[in-house]
C-alpha cells in the first residue's frame, strides 16, 4: 500500500481537485485506492457526492472505538472508495495530543489494517501546519506538493523540505508540481523554469489554471471523469503518470 | 460487481417460468419484469443507465467443476468468463461471496489443472482437485444492463443487474428467465435492502432460491454431485440375495460406464482409476457373492473382467509414477532431480504406449460385448419375478454369511504369517482385506452405521499398511523393469538413460525398500489389533445387528 498526501500550508492552491483526480487516475489504472477526506470542509467529499459524515466523528476513529473500515464508501467508480470528512475533524488535534504527549504516528497506525484492501491510498488534510498535518507526514510515502509560481510559495516548500528532513527514521518523499499556473503571466513562466532547473523533486507535469477544474465544483465528479479528454485532464494524467514513472 | 463482503439480492420470476426451448417461445413473463422493475424503483432512486459498467453488455460463461464435483461439494463454484483474448476465473461460495479471482490467457477449460496458471484462484482450490481435470460443466451466454441507483445527491447507492442468460450443456439448451441483481454500493447497505424489498414487491418476481450456477442446471435437468465413485445400490435385508447382488453389480456397471469417455479421452488419470475400481469391485463380487448367480454366468463374466483389469493395469501403473514422481525426485539424497528426467521422459512415451493399447481395448466389440450383455444378464436375475425352486437367502443373510467367512479367512491367514513368510503372503493378506472391504461397502445399507464405521475404521488402518508394503514392493520390482528397458535402448542407441540416470532410479528404489521394511516392521502389531478380541467384538455386532430400516432410501437412484 502506497500513501500520498496532497499537501500545502497555504490554502486555495488546488490540493483537493489534485487529490480527487489523481485518486481517480488511481483507480482508472486498475489500483484499488482510498481516499481521505481528512479536511473537516469536506471539499473532496463534496465532489464525490458524498455526505461528509462519519458516525462517532473523528474521536471515534482516533480512540478506535469505530474502525476506518466501517466508515469507507463506495464512490460511483470502480476500485475508488472514499473516507468521508467529518465536522469534528477540527478537532482533530485536541484528539492527537495533550500538553504531555503528542501522537505524531496515530494516522500511520489508524490506516494499517487497510493495507491488505488498497493499493493506493490518498490523504487530502486541510492547509495549515498542525499535528494532523504533521500526523499525514509521517503516514505518507510521498508528499506532493502544489505550488502556485510565486516567491512565497517557493519559501514555503523550502520550510516544508525542511522540516520533513527533520524527521526522525522514515521520511516521506517530497514531491512539488506547479498548479493554477497561468501562462499569460510572465511572472509564473520564469520561477516554473528557473525552479525545474534549480530543484529535484519538482514535476515537469504543470496543472494550468482552467475553468474546467473549477466546474468540478458544478459536475461534482473528477474532471478526468466528466472531461476525460480536455486540457485538465490531460495535465492531471500527464502529472500521474510522471508521479508513478518516479516511482517505479 | 460485488467487494468482497458485500451482499447482493437476487430475483427472478416463480420456478415453474423456466422456458426449456428448442424454438423461440412467445415472450414469457419475465421479459416484462425490467419495466415494472425500473418503476417501482422510480419513486425512491433516479435510474440511470451505465454503459460499460462491469456485468453489463454480453458475456460468456463457463462453470468449471471436476467430473466427481469436487468444488460443488466443497461449497465452492468456479466460473470463467471468457473474453477475447483469455479470460478470468472467479472461485466463490455457494451463495456469490467471492473468494479468488485470477486472469487466464490462453486456457482453455478442457486441459489438465496442473495446466492452470499461477494464481490466487489455483493457489485455492489446487490441492482440492488434484489430480483431477477441470471439465466445463454449463456454459452460458448472457447479456446484461446495469443500472445505477442514484439518491438525491445523485450518488450512486446501488446498482441493479438484469441478466438473460442461455445456458448449454452437452447438447441441451435452456433459457433462464431474467434475473435481477441488486448490488450493494460500500457504506450504503440500507439502500440496497431498500432496493430489494422494492423489487420483492413487483409481482411475478421473488427472491432468487439459488445461484445461478444451480439455476442453469436445473433448468437443464441436470444434478450436481450425480458421480461418485462409492457403491451406493439400493438394496434391502428382505430382498433376495440375487435381486441385491444385481443391483450391486448393475451400480457397478454404470460407475464403469461413465468413466469410459473420460478414459478414452484422458482427461485425467482418475477416470481410469475409477474404472479400474469398479472392474475389481465387480470381479471381487463375482467371486464372493457370484453363488447367487445363474450357472455359467459368474465364470464366464470372471474371465472377462479379469481380461479387463489385466488390460488397465500398465497404464495405471505408469500414472502412479507419474503422479508421485514431483515427491520423488524430492526424496533424492545423492543424485540431483535432473538426473531422473530421462526416467520422466521414458515413463510418459512408454505410457502413450501403453494407453493407446488400452485405448484400442475400450472401442473393440470384445468390451462392447462385456457391457452389453452382461447389463442384460444382470437385469434378468434383477427382474426375475418367478421364485426359484431352491430356497433364496435374503440379501441379509448372503451378507452375514460373506462377510463372517471373509472376516474368519483374514484371521486365519494372518495368523499364519510370521517374520520370515515370504511378501507373497502379505500380498495375498492384502488381497483377502480388499475382499472384505468391498463386502462391507456393498451391504453398507444392511449395516448400522456406527458398527460399520468402526469395523471400516479397523480395517482400513490394516489395509494402509499392506498397501505400503505391497506398493514398494511392485514399484522396486517395476523400477528394475525399467531400468533393463532403459538400458536396452540405450544400448539399441535409442534411448538417453545415462549412468547418472540409473543411479538415481536405484536411489528411488533403495528409499521404496526403506519404506517397504517399516511398514513390515509394524505389520505385526497392526494385524494383532484388527484380529484382536475388540476388534472380533465389532465384527459380530455388525453382523448381528438387524441393520436400519428395511424401506429403501427414496434418495437413492
Amino acid at each position: 500500500m502506497k500513501i500520498y498526501a496532497t499537501y500545502n500550508i497555504k490554502g486555495g492552491v488546488g490540493k483537493t481537485t489534485a487529490a480527487v483526480n489523481l485518486a481517480h487516475l488511481s483507480a482508472a489504472d486498475g489500483q484499488r485506492t482510498l481516499l481521505w477526506d481528512l479536511d473537516p470542509q469536506g471539499a473532496a467529499s463534496f465532489l464525490f457526492r458524498i455526505k461528509p459524515r462519519v458516525k462517532g466523528g473523528g474521536k471515534a476513529l482516533i480512540r478506535g472505538t469505530k474502525t476506518l473500515e466501517g466508515a469507507i464508501k463506495g464512490t460511483d467508480f470502480d476500485n475508488l472508495d472514499l473516507l468521508p470528512a467529518d465536522f469534528t475533524y477540527r478537532n482533530m488535534d485536541l484528539l492527537l495530543g495533550t500538553s504531555q504527549r503528542k501522537q505524531t504516528r496515530k494516522i500511520a497506525q489508524l490506516l494499517q489494517p487497510l493495507a491488505a484492501g488498497y493499493d493506493n491510498v490518498f490523504l487530502d488534510c486541510a492547509p495549515s501546519i498542525s499535528l494532523v498535518s504533521e500526523n499525514v507526514m509521517h503516514a505518507a510515502d510521498v508528499l506532493l506538493v502544489p505550488l502556485i509560481p510565486t516567491t512565497l510559495s517557493v519559501r514555503t516548500l523550502d520550510q516544508l523540505t525542511d522540516f520533513v528532513a527533520g524527521f526522525d527514521g522514515d521520511r516521506p518523499e517530497v514531491r512539488a508540481f506547479f498548479s493554477m499556473v497561468d501562462r499569460r503571466k510572465k511572472l509564473h513562466q520564469e520561477i516554473t523554469q528557473d525552479l525545474l532547473a534549480e530543484r529535484a523533486g519538482v514535476t515537469a507535469a504543470a496543472i494550468p489554471a482552467l475553468s474546467l477544474i473549477e466546474r468540478m465544483s458544478v459536475e461534482r465528479a473528477p474532471v478526468t471523469a466528466f472531461a476525460p479528454r480536455s486540457q485538465a485532464a490531460r495535465a492531471y494524467r500527464a502529472l500521474w503518470s510522471e508521479i508513478r514513472a518516479r516511482e517505479e | 460487481m460485488l467487494t468482497p463482503g458485500l451482499r447482493g439480492y437476487v430475483l427472478e420470476p416463480p420456478a415453474g417460468d423456466h422456458k426449456s426451448t428448442s424454438k423461440s417461445t412467445s415472450k414469457p413473463v419475465a421479459q416484462d419484469l425490467l419495466p415494472a422493475a425500473l418503476a417501482a424503483l422510480a419513486p425512491s432512486f433516479t435510474v440511470a443507465a451505465e454503459r460499460g459498467a462491469p456485468g453489463s453488455g454480453a458475456r460468456r460463461l463457463t462453470w468449471l467443476d471436476t467430473f466427481d464435483w469436487r468444488l460443488y461439494r466443497a461449497g465452492l463454484v468456479l466460473e470463467l468468463e471468457q473474453a477475447r483474448r483469455g479470460g478470468r476465473l472467479r472461485l466463490s461460495q455457494a451463495d456469490g461471496t467471492p473468494q479468488a479471482e485470477q486472469p487466464v490467457t490462453g486456457w482453455p477449460p478442457r486441459r489438465p489443472a496442473q495446466d492452470l496458471p499461477a494464481g490466487p484462484v489455483r493457489d485455492r482450490i489446487m490441492v482440492l482437485i488434484s489430480p483431477r481435470a477441470l471439465l466445463p460443466v454449463v456454459s452460458a451466454v448472457s447479456t446484461g444492463s446495469v443500472t445505477r441507483l442514484l439518491n438525491a445527491d445523485g450518488k450512486t447507492v446501488a446498482r441493479l443487474t438484469a441478466e438473460r442468460a442461455t445456458v448449454t450443456a452437452v447438447g441441451t439448451t435452456a433459457e433462464l428467465p431474467l434475473r435481477l441483481s441488486v448490488a450493494e454500493v460500500r457504506g450504503y447497505p440500507a439502500q440496497a435492502r431498500k432496493a430489494a424489498a422494492l423489487l420483492a414487491a413487483v409481482p411475478g418476481a421473488s427472491p432468487a432460491s439459488q445461484s445461478a450456477f444451480i439455476a442453469a442446471l436445473t433448468a437443464l435437468g441436470r444434478h450436481p454431485a450425480n458421480y461418485t465413485n462409492t457403491v451406493d445400490a439400493q438394496i434391502t435385508a428382505p430382498m433376495p440375495g440375487s435381486v441385491a447382488v444385481a443391483r450391486l453389480l448393475l451400480r457397478l456397471l454404470d460407475t464403469l460406464e461413465l468413466n469410459v469417455d473420460g478414459v478414452l479421452r484422458d482427461l485425467d488419470t482418475e477416470f481410469l482409476h475409477d474404472f479400474r475400481v469398479a472392474v475389481r469391485r465387480t470381479r471381487s463380487a463375482i467371486k464372493l457373492l457370484g453363488e447367487v448367480l445363474p450357472a455359467g454366468v459368474a465364470s464366464h463374466y470372471a474371465k472377462e473382467f479379469k481380461w479387463l483389469g489385466d488390460l488397465t493395469t500398465p497404464t495405471r501403473d505408469l500414472d502412479v509414477h507419474l503422479l508421485g514422481f514431483a515427491a520423488t525426485t524430492e526424496h533424492l539424497l545423492a543424485a540431483a532431480p535432473a538426473d531422473l528426467e530421462p526416467f520422466r521422459t521414458f515413463l510418459v512415451r512408454r505410457r502413450a504406449r501403453e494407453f493407446r493399447r488400452l485405448a484400442a481395448t475400450l472401442r473393440s466389440p470384445r468390451f462392447g460385448a462385456i457391457t452389453d450383455d452382461w447389463r442384460k444378464a444382470l437385469l434378468a436375475v434383477r427382474d426375475a419375478s418367478a421364485p426359484k425352486k431352491r430356497r433364496q437367502p435374503t440379501a441379509a443373510e448372503l451378507a452375514a454369511r460373506t462377510t463372517g467367512r471373509a472376516f474368519r479367512r483374514i484371521v486365519a491367514q494372518g495368523g499364519a504369517i510370521t517374520p520370515d513368510s515370504a511378501p507373497e503372503s502379505l500380498h495375498d493378506l492384502r488381497k483377502r482385506c480388499k475382499e472384505l472391504r468391498y463386502l462391507l461397502e456393498f451391504f453398507a445399507p444392511l449395516h448400522d452405521p456406527v458398527a460399520y464405521r468402526k469395523v471400516v475404521s479397523d480395517l482400513k488402518q490394516l489395509q494402509d499398511r499392506l498397501g505400503d508394503f505391497q506398493d514398494s514392493q511392485v514399484q522396486r520390482e517395476e523400477i528394475g523393469a525399467l531400468a533393463d528397458a532403459m538400458l536396452a535402448e540405450a544400448l539399441a542407441g535409442q534411448g538417453t538413460a545415462t549412468a547418472a540416470t540409473l543411479l538415481a532410479m536405484g536411489e528411488v528404489a533403495a528409499r521404496l525398500a526403506v519404506s517397504q521394511a517399516e511398514a513390515r516392521a509394524d505389520f505385526a502389531h497392526r494385524f494383532a489389533r484388527f484380529a484382536g478380541p475388540a476388534a472380533r467384538q465389532r465384527i459380530s455386532t455388525l453382523l448381528a445387528e438387524p441393520g436400519p430400516p428395511a424401506e429403501p432410501d427414496p434418495k437413492t437412484p
